[in-house]
């Protein structure tokens, strides 16, 4: 990606303060970053919040881990639209023999990444994958409503310290007819919108479309943005030309129907919407918008962020 | 009209529901088994083979929907 110094100066300047305020931990790699007590805080609060704006749909609570089965993964396109951000988990699958030549290049400096194999498992590339699979055969009459969270993976190294490679999504899914998940993808971008506005972030949906690998991708954005499947929520972090979308809200047809076999009750083909809160994100664009210090954060956003 | 053209390269790579013989110039070609991957495979194909690049105006489902569609999108690329 292409990006003009200036941004590029204010997304070093703004790692470099949250590093030196000790709300980010570097851990040498671009992207990756332990969190500090307040910042984790900030994450909590706001995902309480979250759950008291869902509580009246008394969605399904699950939560999987940040890995899931390899052979799942081959069925969602990832790998055909998102080459470059993908996540694959290796280990040493050899003996005695192997690990002594392994061994060998490892203390000679020698790429010794080439001696594993692939496990079963792939990096979770976004918090509703896990669940598809695990939907597969007829929904209830009203479909489904499951609020997930985990850790979610994406290789893009980057000095942006919005641009993380491992972060937190929490996610509605609805599962249903066309009509109940376009309703639950439009209901929450308001209300995401909302939720945002209030607690002073300077929050504009937009209109978006995921970021499709290579030549080809050209054609799975162009047909994303004609149908409206994808709307950010764009706050501006370290830059106003160049806002971060903090949280988005996507229609996927019946994308996920089609490839796990859910079925609606009348036995059509599912399908599925979601909204996704990017925490981090949401985290660091507060942390940008009223400073360091959570107890000066205006009186009106403590309050809802129950931060006594 | 490029439409034999399209024909031979939809044969190979749209990966169809049915026979590319079987369809009209102007038949649906998403209903005939298109998808979004699908439709990659197919652009790809024609931008290689007439050496052109779409412009992204050109890249939405309208472009690829029919043989007739593609042909005009092609002339257009090639007549621009």
């Amino acid at each position: 990606m292409c990006i003009s110094g200036d941004i590029h100066d204010a997304y070093v300047e703004y790692q470099e303060e949250l590093v030196e305020a000790g709300l980010l931990i570097p851990l040498g790699v671009k992207g990756v970053y332990g969190r500090s007590g307040t910042f984790e805080h900030i994450i909590d609060q706001f995902e309480n919040y979250i759950t008291r704006n869902g509580a009246q749909f008394q969605a399904e609570v699950m939560r999987f881990p940040p890995i899931f089965n390899r052979a799942h993964y081959e069925r969602i396109d990832h790998i055909n639209n998102f080459p470059d951000l993908l996540g694959s988990v290796h280990s040493f699958t050899g003996r005695d023999r192997e690990h002594m030549e392994m061994l060998r290049k490892f203390e000679a400096k020698e790429d010794w990444s080439r001696d594993l194999n692939a496990t079963e498992v792939m990096l979770v590339p976004a918090a509703c994958y896990p669940l598809y699979p695990t939907a597969t055969g007829t929904l209830p009459a009203d479909g489904r409503l499951v609020d997930l969270e985990t850790f979610v993976f994406r290789h893009e190294p980057s000095d942006d310290p919005a641009r993380m490679q491992i972060f937190r999504q929490r996610e509605y899914v609805r599962l249903g007819t066309p009509e109940a998940a376009l309703q639950h993808r439009d209901y929450w971008l308001g209300k995401s919108r909302d939720m945002l506005a209030s607690v002073g972030l300077d929050v504009t949906p937009v209109i978006a479309n995921d970021p499709f690998f290579g030549r080809g991708g050209r054609v799975m954005k162009a047909t994303q943005l004609e149908q409206n499947l994808k709307y950010e929520l764009v706050v501006p972090i370290c830059s106003t030309e160049k806002p971060t979308a903090v949280a988005s809200c996507n229609m996927h047809l019946d994308h996920f129907g089609v490839a796990f076999d859910i079925k609606t009750s009348d036995g059509q083909v599912a399908h599925t919407a979601c909204v996704g809160f990017g925490l981090e994100r949401i985290a660091l664009a507060l942390f940008k918008t009223h400073g360091f210090k959570v107890e000066s954060w205006p009186a009106a956003v403590r309050e809802i962020l129950e931060l006594s | 009209m490029y439409t034999e053209e399209i024909r031979e390269i939809l044969a190979k790579h749209a990966r169809l529901a049915v026979d590319v013989k079987e369809l009209a110039d102007n038949s649906n070609l998403y209903q005939a088994g298109l998808t979004s991957l699908t439709t990659v495979n197919l652009m790809l194909a024609i931008e290689d083979h007439f050496d052109i690049e779409f412009p992204d105006s050109l890249l939405g489902r309208n472009t690829f929907g029919s043989i007739e569609a593609i042909s005009e999108a092609v002339e257009e690329v090639l007549n621009s």
